[in-house]
């Protein structure tokens, strides 16, 4: 026993003066893939930016989730009270009471009003240190957050003596090799109001929020990390009930691996016009149309031939609710109610604006992880009308990307405005997709009400006839060939 | 409502000295505050030197942050004095001994 513990303390010591920085995980789903392990061990982190932009939340994620590993931590916040804090996490899911019941967590209020103090002569800090240290004995925290110490600033006059102080105060941190998250307010040219970002070098987390056309994203951005590799984009980040997380959106690498596998489209005569085998699997498919072409019901199809598979499908509705769309399927004979109710199909509706393209992105990241369906269905594209084409067309490729890179199958319908006589989606994602499927009305002296054409399928052979195919009280029918 | 109330709270000072061991900056504010206590309120003060590397635990309750901090704990309202309490006259005003020994002057 105690030569394991001696040659544990060996490696970790040896890990430390070594070239690999040693890293502890936030628990923030996505920030600790981004930064290759989370925050530097033993050293502090500066989490900065704007009012609201979701600083204490990294910051007690990064607590929570210490405290779940076995390094227990203290908060100190300099500007909600014990209490405050406690309840206005609890609605994101923290409970922070249990966590400082079992000695996990420590909360150290401490308020320092400019008001209600009179300075006279010299002082130091030590009161703070004092009371740091105490707290954190109390429970042997491995983590701290300083939420925000410069609120100190605003509370003592004397500014060289609380620099000096809080060039102390890390290096007093670093020399107890605790982990450290501080977070800092925004300024005007700078990181942070009062330059923190000056004595805490290794690692600098900048979070965003920004509102654009009404529509709200936040972002987080590593500005810096010494002595590792990062990514440097702006990540997209939510913050909802089930807390923080980050998401890591960058694969544009065309990387994946190609299976020949194919899979059933639903129906047999479209299944043919694909030589009889129907779609690649883990392709993109875009089915594209004018107004009542039934690009719907043919999505509907192909999911309802997945779940008969035992196959897990993820549906995106962005233009009904998912019991009106049940409903509607059922009138043309598709019952994807059963599947629902089994948990195979999963339906997930929001109106478009609700968020910004980040955001919908984003959240369509968090739900593919966690269902891992074989099929994910967007209906329609097309609903993303506010943004900008090239936006669109970015969103789009990230998204493929990355459910080809998971082995998903990609079905998208896209609204073709007007008659739908046009093939050219303006959306220009076409050239992004495997196969693509124009429908549209017949005109009026054709046969058929509706018809099919294949513009495209990458890597196969099929039918380049225009099909004609009616919607039925049981689904989609084609017509006979002549 | 109009009846005066006892003066006996204000009669009554306690004073809590909060430093971090025995420093020379410590000791100088102990001193300078017995001597302003014994020029403005001899006979009716009570000096607590709470030293929190000793009780570390009582910073928190005073939300102490600096030291040496003076406490104003009697009478009401709480105040809080940091510093070596050099200059006599702005402890005197942090007190409240200023104004407080004004009025009566002015009433008489």
């Amino acid at each position: 026993m105690a030569t394991r513990t001696a040659r544990r303390r060996k490696v970790r010591s040896s890990t430390r003066s070594g070239p690999a920085l040693r890293k502890v995980p936030t628990g923030i789903e996505g920030f600790d893939a981004i930064t290759d392990g989370g925050v530097p061990a033993g050293r502090p982190t500066l989490v900065c930016g704007g009012p609201g932009c979701g600083k204490t939340l990294f910051a007690l994620a990064f607590l929570t989730h210490g405290a779940k590993i076995g390094e227990p931590g203290l908060f100190v916040t300099f500007e909600e009270t014990e209490q405050d804090l406690v309840d206005n996490v609890g609605s994101l899911g923290y409970d922070l009471h249990r966590l400082i019941r079992r000695k996990r967590l420590a909360i150290e209020y401490i308020r320092v009003e400019r008001a209600e103090i009179e300075e006279t002569g010299e002082y130091d800090l030590e009161g703070l240190f004092i009371r740091l240290d105490h707290a954190m004995r109390s429970i042997g925290a491995k983590r701290i957050v300083l939420d925000t110490i410069e609120s100190l600033f605003s509370g003592l006059s004397n500014t060289a003596v609380l620099r000096a102080e809080l060039r102390r105060l890390f290096a007093w941190l670093k020399d107890r090799n605790i982990t450290a998250v501080i977070t800092g307010e925004r300024g005007t040219d700078t990181l942070t109001r009062q330059g923190l970002e000056e004595y805490v070098s290794d690692c600098v987390v900048s979070l965003d929020h920004r509102v654009t056309d009404q529509i709200s994203t936040r972002r987080l951005r590593i500005v810096k990390y010494r002595g590792s590799s990062h990514g440097t984009n702006e990540y997209p980040f939510l913050i909802d009930q089930s807390g923080i997380a980050v998401l890591p959106i960058t694969s544009l690498q065309l990387v994946h691996t190609a299976t020949s596998q194919r899979i059933s489209t639903g129906l047999d005569w479209l299944d043919e016009m694909f030589g009889g085998k129907g779609y690649y699997k883990a392709s993109s498919i875009l089915m594209s149309g004018g107004a009542g072409t039934a690009k719907t019901s043919l999505a509907a199809h192909f999911m309802d031939a997945a779940c008969r598979r035992g196959e897990r499908v993820l549906c995106f509705q962005f233009e009904e609710s998912p019991a009106q769309y049940v409903r509607n399927m059922r009138s043309i004979g598709i019952n994807l109610e059963r599947w629902m109710k089994n948990g195979l199909l999963g339906i997930h509706a929001a109106r478009p604006t609700l968020y910004g393209l980040e955001f919908h992105l984003a959240t369509m990241h968090r739900d593919v992880d966690r269902v891992k369906p074989s099929l994910v269905v967007v209906d329609p594209l097309s609903a993303f009308t506010g943004a900008s084409a090239g936006e669109i067309n970015n969103m789009v490729m990230r998204l493929v990307d990355f459910l080809k890179g998971r082995n998903i199958t990609a079905l998208f319908t896209h609204l073709i405005p007007g008659s739908g006589m046009g093939a050219e989606t303006e959306v220009g994602v076409s050239s992004l997709m495997d196969t693509w499927i124009l429908l549209r009305n017949a005109p009026p002296g054709e046969r058929g009400g509706r018809h099919l054409t294949i513009l495209k399928s990458r890597g196969m052979a099929h039918s380049s006839v225009s099909r004609p195919f009616d919607l039925t009280n049981h689904g989609a029918v084609a017509e006979v060939e002549p | 409502m109009k009846r005066r109330r006892a003066r006996r709270p204000q009669d009554e000072w306690i004073l809590r000295l909060y430093t971090a061991g025995e420093t020379t900056r410590s000791l100088s504010a102990l001193q300078n505050l017995e001597s302003i206590c014994e020029q403005h309120l001899k006979g009716r003060y009570r000096i607590e030197v709470v030293d929190l590397l000793k009780h570390p635990q009582l910073a928190r309750g005073d939300q102490i942050v600096a030291v040496p901090t003076l406490v104003r704990r009697l009478p009401p309202p709480m105040k809080r004095i940091i510093g070596d309490l050099s200059n006599e006259n702005s402890v005197l005003v942090g007190l409240d001994l200023r104004s407080r020994a004004r009025k009566p002057k002015e009433k008489s």
